[in-house]
């Protein structure tokens, strides 16, 4: 008898073995995102116009007085790096917070509308209403939790399907994106250069000022989402399974949501919706960590150091510079095209 | 008779209906249409009289209304081609896909025409409008193919949500390279994005002439594949099964709506919505045969935009919103309402 079967020791034996393995591979994965996210940033401080050595990069990070440095890498490069770090985080949580939440790597914040609903305000505060800085922060949040509810709510009938949701979102993001192409249509020429930064997504003019929103938000709501990880784990078996197992479908969903879409609305106010590293995060993050556990903390690691990189790609390579949000914008684009060609393929209902 | 007729025809809801109530509906949307056409031509922030309407006509711009309607002629002229060629394309792809969702903005159609006149005019400095056309239609060509090929991968073919999402996400891929050649070209990007909004402010007789020959083959083309689209309509197995070549059919159908939809991009910029709402509210008064969804769908869809034209220059006087806008803001509920409408299993 126990030559055939396995004793139930054994069973839980290799069990626990396999969990052990993943479990490493986790830690591994994060630290080697966490040294690069580190590498990447100190190269973004050292290097530009002027480029300067690791020491005096030191030296002003701990607060010395470097001729010159002082001000290149204290006032211009920190500020941009650690804003890059944060928004980064910011869209990697919060997108792979939605596609985790409605099982679907199509579902990110800025396919589904959410993103084109903070632009939309965005550009209307700049150039309708001639405001800047922290009260256009104010419009594309609102808008942005605003936007959530209307699809939420038009998508929410008999078991809202996230494949609906999905479509709805297309929608929306068509008609507030019409909305923000009129905008454009009356804005001046200082205006239209403003908002067309912002809506491609930049780091350009980084201060203290526009980071510490979006840094207190990522420190406010991050947890929470992290907080709710079991419960999100629980919702990819499906809904059903999920409350089985005793999550709480309705009042998770309001809190993770709400969340999320505070992450991105802080975000977006601070750099503008930088393309596609809300919806690419999660799906490298799965890719490198594989299928088990949480994505959040992977996820939100990749983020930043899209857009850090991105940053310094867009600064340093080509000798036009350009705004991270294009340099996103381009690499993404293929790698979206490339996952629907592999869903549809798979034979996945998407 | 009449009555007994129409009672018949609404009791099966997507059945025939008989010939006198789509001639009605034919010559009421005419109709429609020609009177919008006059408004297009009276309405404006200039006001102007009858007589100056018929003088302008006759070629006379002796005073500042006539010139005003002199200039307004062409725009109107345009609006209802772009309106007849967009309603057009959209029945057509909506047939060849069999997708209630098909529709030049959503396929990615509109896109890939803008991606290749973004780049024609960055770095091969292009600007006649023959140039466009050529140029757009073959963007759009490329586009229309690769979505459609994207989408049908895998098992189920092209189903609605799969072709919806392929168009999306190329859509958003194609729209990224869009503002990374415009954006760092100061020079150029003026012309671009006023071409992205999609209007018919700047029409003239000479851009309307040279879309000319591009619209007639269009609608030549797709006209003509109306009864094998109705053959489509049964089921690939069925029309096989009747003897019809249906990739060769789709293949030629979905060649008039890429041109028809390509020389409406080239000259009046991506206007979305149009050939996803027309098609759908075409249906519910002609029923579901092509020989007459075709036709009439042209002719909504003509008036579709020549509304909304007015319409823009209604709501922002002295000013105006452009036609793309308008009929994104019109549209986009009616797509929401579809779907909202469809059990998530046929989407």
């Amino acid at each position: 008898m126990t030559a055939t079967a396995p004793s139930l020791d054994a069973v839980i034996a290799s069990v626990s073995r396999s969990k052990a393995v993943r479990a490493r591979r986790r830690v591994v994965v994060i630290s080697i995102l966490a040294v690069l996210i580190m590498a990447v940033a100190a190269i973004s401080l050292m290097i530009g116009n002027t480029v300067y050595s690791v020491t005096d990069v030191a030296r002003v990070v701990l607060g010395q007085d470097v001729d010159g440095a002082s001000f290149t890498v204290g006032r211009l490069r920190l500020p941009r790096m650690v804003l890059a770090i944060v928004v980064g985080l910011s869209f990697g949580i919060a997108g792979v917070t939605f596609q985790t939440m409605l099982r679907n790597p199509l579902a990110s914040p800025d396919i589904i509308g959410i993103s084109a609903g903070a632009s939309a305000a965005a550009a209307f505060a700049i150039v309708v209403l001639g405001l800047s800085g922290t009260a256009v922060s104010v419009f594309a949040i609102t808008a942005g939790l605003l936007v959530t509810l209307v699809i939420y709510v038009l998508s929410h009938q008999a078991g809202s399907a996230g494949t609906r949701l999905i479509l709805i979102g297309i929608g929306i993001a068509a008609m507030l994106e019409a909305a923000t192409q009129y905008v454009l249509s009356q804005a001046g020429q200082w205006e239209l250069q403003a908002v067309l930064r912002w809506l491609t997504g930049s780091l350009n003019g980084a201060s203290w000022e526009q980071t510490l929103p979006a840094l207190i938000a990522l420190l406010v709501l991050g947890p929470v989402l992290l907080s709710r990880r079991h419960d999100l784990d629980a919702m990819r078996l499906g809904e059903d399974a999920a409350s089985a197992l005793g999550v709480r479908i309705e009042r998770t969903r309001l809190v993770v949501v709400i969340a999320a879409v505070g992450l991105i609305a802080f975000a977006t106010a601070a750099t503008g919706p930088i393309a596609f590293v809300a919806f690419l995060a999660g799906p490298i993050a799965a890719r490198i960590v594989g299928p088990h556990g949480s994505l959040l903390v992977p996820a939100a690691l990749v983020g930043a150091l899209l857009v850090l990189s991105g940053d310094v790609v867009g600064q340093n390579v080509l000798n036009l510079r350009y705004p991270v949000g294009i340099v996103t914008g381009v690499l993404g684009a293929p790698y979206l095209v490339y996952l629907i060609i592999r869903t549809n393929r798979s034979g996945e209902s998407l | 008779m009449t009555r007994a007729a129409t009672e018949n025809a609404r009791g099966v809801v997507v059945g025939r209906r008989p010939a006198r109530v789509r001639l009605l509906w034919f010559g009421i949307a005419v109709a429609v249409v020609a009177l919008l056409a006059f408004a297009s031509v009276v309405i404006g922030s200039r006001d102007v009289s009858i007589a100056d309407v018929v003088a302008a006509i006759g070629g006379s711009v002796d005073n500042t209304s006539e010139a005003a309607v002199a200039k307004r002629l062409p725009r109107t002229v345009l609006a209802l081609v772009v309106g007849l060629a967009l309603g057009l394309a959209g029945a057509v792809m909506q047939g060849v896909t069999r997708n209630p969702l098909a529709d030049p903005g959503i396929l990615g159609v509109n896109m890939g025409a803008s991606l290749a006149i973004v780049v024609g005019i960055a770095w091969f400095g292009l600007s006649t409008a023959t140039g466009y056309l050529w140029v757009a239609t073959v963007g759009a060509g490329v586009a229309a193919v690769f979505v459609y090929a994207i989408g049908s991968l895998g098992r189920g073919g092209a189903t609605p949500l799969k072709l919806a999402l392929a168009g999306a996400a190329t859509s958003a891929a194609l729209a990224s390279f869009v503002t990374a050649i415009s954006l760092p070209r100061g020079d150029i990007s003026g012309t671009v994005r006023s071409w992205l909004i999609g209007g018919v402010g700047g029409a003239g007789w000479t851009s309307i002439g040279q879309m000319a020959p591009f619209l007639a083959v269009g609608v030549l083309v797709s006209l003509l594949s109306a009864r094998r689209l109705n053959s489509l309509a049964l089921g690939d197995e069925l029309a096989t099964g009747l003897g019809e070549r249906v990739a060769v059919t789709r293949a030629v159908a979905a060649l008039g709506a890429v041109l028809l939809c390509g020389a409406a991009t080239a000259i009046a910029g991506p206007i979305a919505f149009v050939g996803l709402v027309v098609p759908h509210a075409c249906r519910l008064l002609v029923g579901v045969d092509h020989r007459w969804l075709l036709p009439f769908s042209g002719v909504v869809g003509a008036g579709l935009v020549v509304a909304s034209d007015v319409l823009g220059r209604i709501v922002a006087r002295p000013g105006e919103v452009d036609v793309g806008i308008i009929t994104a803001i019109l549209g986009a509920p009616v797509f929401i309402a579809i779907v909202r409408r469809r059990k998530v299993s046929s989407l």
